[in-house]
């Protein structure tokens, strides 16, 4: 999947600065103008990259905008890192998307990609374990996580409302690799604790392949929500026999109490919110993006695991 | 049972019985079974999107097998009538307090069914809370009784058993047995949504292995369970009754699925009194609770 090559118009990345957004820009910025948008410095940026090293919800950040023909918006700059506490977590997800999609509409946006989560279907004994693009979004616990499902159901509103605009949302499953996130820490665990007799459906998706199925977005005329899942899911058990490590099991009732003391106190990065994941799984339903644009995932589940081997 | 006195007699039934038993374990056809099963959509891991696993269901037919043949001594009546393709709903009284009934339905369809069908249940919400359970239950095809799970399972044409009356009819008292409760509506709207025939299946014998003399109610709401059964022996462990299984001619559905309730309660009406009168000749046709 190429992008399209149209040299005036430029495409605005916020959160350009992340692991994701420094590699859309790698693959993207020869062929496309990239305008990027990150309070964070981006190193080693490409020198062809414009870059405002600005907060997004400030006044200032509409400049990217006004200085540059955008045609389409990469919208990266979500949080995830409960610890921030809810109301930076508002203000990062929620404003801040506000302000993009408002911006969106002033300034003639074609298209707008949001890289949202599977995780916002929820896990629990409650919820499906079959899930498509229109399964509920009943992955909030608390305030922090039910601003990334309000983000979300902005995005799909926008879509509706601004048939004008091209919008993409992807909801990926669990994506691992090198960055750091919830599931990638976990799985980088020297000692890998297992919730004793349970043994739920897991599915993981490679980085790159979450970067290839933004690109996949790019084609024109691609808009609505897609699921990202990568390889199908497998048992909790089998994903873990490929890492090759020791498996603590803990029973599910002493595991909550323990994993929220230790993450509250920086010990442990896994985040118990996301327990539930342990305890109970479900299948992501991607065959809309690889029927529709032709999305195909490179790493198959041991390729996206090697990261994690004991000796990779 | 006349010459059950003598020890050495005794002692000689007992050998006989192990060494069926035995040959049940390790017979090759109750695992060849599941390799003639077809129509499932496996993932190159072995697994479907809702964790079955067939070779998780191979090591599962030994003991099934032996509970199948030889404790509840299974007979099973007009199986023929549930289809070999297709989407099917099989709709099931619910007895027994563990769930065995499901158990040997799904078995009875694997080992006395040529050529043999998947069935696959849909279970309470509560179970997969379960550890060791849960993977138990979603290994051997079991699902949660959503109805998006149902609808997903139907339109890969897969065979689907509901018992539409749950926890209440699972966990009845013994002064209830056989007396079908409450049924639930929601297997009828599905059925009628994507035009799927319902098979009446009667399990007899299953009320009596296990007696509840009552629900402790206020216990299950303190252990968060669906229900506590106060038995003579204390854990609800069933009795070696003799269970006959009986399989009805598929009733089929037209109409809106979304009619109100009364419509869609003279329907399920229907299907209970099928169910009814299957168990009604189940009745008829034992001699006795434990033959």
């Amino acid at each position: 999947m190429s992008p399209r090559k149209r040299k005036q118009r430029s495409i605005l990345v916020t959160g350009i600065s992340g692991r994701f957004g420094r590699r859309l820009t790698r693959q993207l910025h020869r062929d496309v103008p990239v305008v990027g948008i990150d309070r964070r410095p981006f190193p080693d940026a490409p020198k062809d990259v414009t870059m405002y090293r600005v907060n997004l919800r400030s006044r200032r950040s509409e400049e990217a905008f006004r200085q540059h023909d955008i045609e389409t918006v990469i919208h990266l700059n979500i949080m995830h890192d409960q610890r921030q506490g809810a109301a930076t977590m508002h203000s990062f997800n929620v404003m801040a998307a506000r302000k993009v999609l408002d911006c969106c509409v002033r300034y003639g946006v074609q298209k707008l990609i949001v890289l949202s989560t599977a995780n916002l279907y929820g896990s629990s004994a409650r919820s499906q374990e079959y899930l498509n693009e229109e399964a509920p979004l009943m992955g909030a616990q608390d305030v922090a996580t039910s601003t990334l499902v309000e983000l979300d159901m902005m995005c799909t509103s926008f879509m509706w409302k601004h048939p004008e605009v091209e919008t993409v949302v992807l909801r990926p499953s669990h994506i691992v690799g090198k960055l750091r996130n919830a599931p990638s820490n976990y799985l980088r665990l020297p000692r890998l604790p297992k919730l004793m007799g349970f043994d739920p459906l897991m599915q993981v998706i490679h980085e790159d392949d979450v970067v290839a199925a933004i690109l996949a977005t790019l084609l024109p005329g691609a808009r609505g929500v897609f699921n990202v899942a990568g390889p199908p899911s497998v048992p909790l058990s089998t994903g873990l026999e490929l890492l090759e490590k020791p498996i603590v099991e803990v029973p599910h009732l002493l595991f909550e109490p323990l994993a929220s003391r230790m993450f509250k106190s920086g010990l442990w990065g896994f985040p118990p919110s996301e327990i539930r994941f342990l305890q109970y799984g479900s299948t992501i339903d991607d065959s809309r993006i690889r029927r529709e644009l032709g999305f195909q995932h490179k790493y198959a589940l041991d390729e996206a695991l090697r990261e994690f081997k004991r000796y990779p | 049972m006349s010459s059950a006195g003598k020890p050495s007699n005794v002692l000689k039934r007992l050998a006989f019985h192990a060494s069926s038993i035995r040959q049940t374990w390790s017979d090759p056809e109750v695992t060849q079974c599941i390799d003639k099963l077809t129509g499932h959509h496996l993932n190159e891991h072995g697994y479907d999107a809702f964790g079955y696993s067939p070779e998780y269901v191979k090591k599962a037919m030994p003991p099934c097998a032996v509970l199948y043949r030889h404790y509840f001594r299974t007979k099973t009546y007009d199986i023929h009538k549930v289809p070999q393709s297709g989407r099917a709903l099989l709709i099931a009284n619910h007895s027994g307090q563990l769930p065995f009934d499901g158990a040997m339905i799904g078995t009875s369809l694997l080992l006395d069914r040529d050529p043999p069908r998947m069935l696959r249940a849909m279970v309470e919400r509560w179970v997969p809370t379960l550890p060791y359970v849960s993977v138990f239950m979603a290994r051997c095809g079991q699902v949660v009784g959503t109805p998006d799970n149902c609808r997903q399972l139907l339109s890969a044409d897969e065979a689907i058993l509901v018992f539409p009356e749950g926890a209440a009819g699972i966990s009845k008292e013994w002064k209830k047995r056989y007396q079908l409760q409450q049924f639930g509506y929601g297997f009828m709207r599905l059925a009628m949504e994507t035009n799927t025939p319902i098979i009446p299946v009667a399990v007899v014998g299953a009320e009596e292995q296990t007696v509840n003399l009552k629900n402790w109610e206020a216990m299950a709401k303190l252990l968060n369970t669906p229900a506590v059964p106060i038995t003579p022996t204390i854990l609800p462990l069933p009795m070696p009754t003799k269970y006959h299984i009986l399989y009805g001619d598929a009733l089929h559905f037209e109409g809106d699925a979304n009619a109100d309730e009364t419509r869609i309660g003279r329907r399920v009406k229907r299907v209970k009194s099928a169910i009814e009168a299957l168990v009604e000749r189940g009745l008829d046709e034992r001699a006795g609770v434990f033959r």
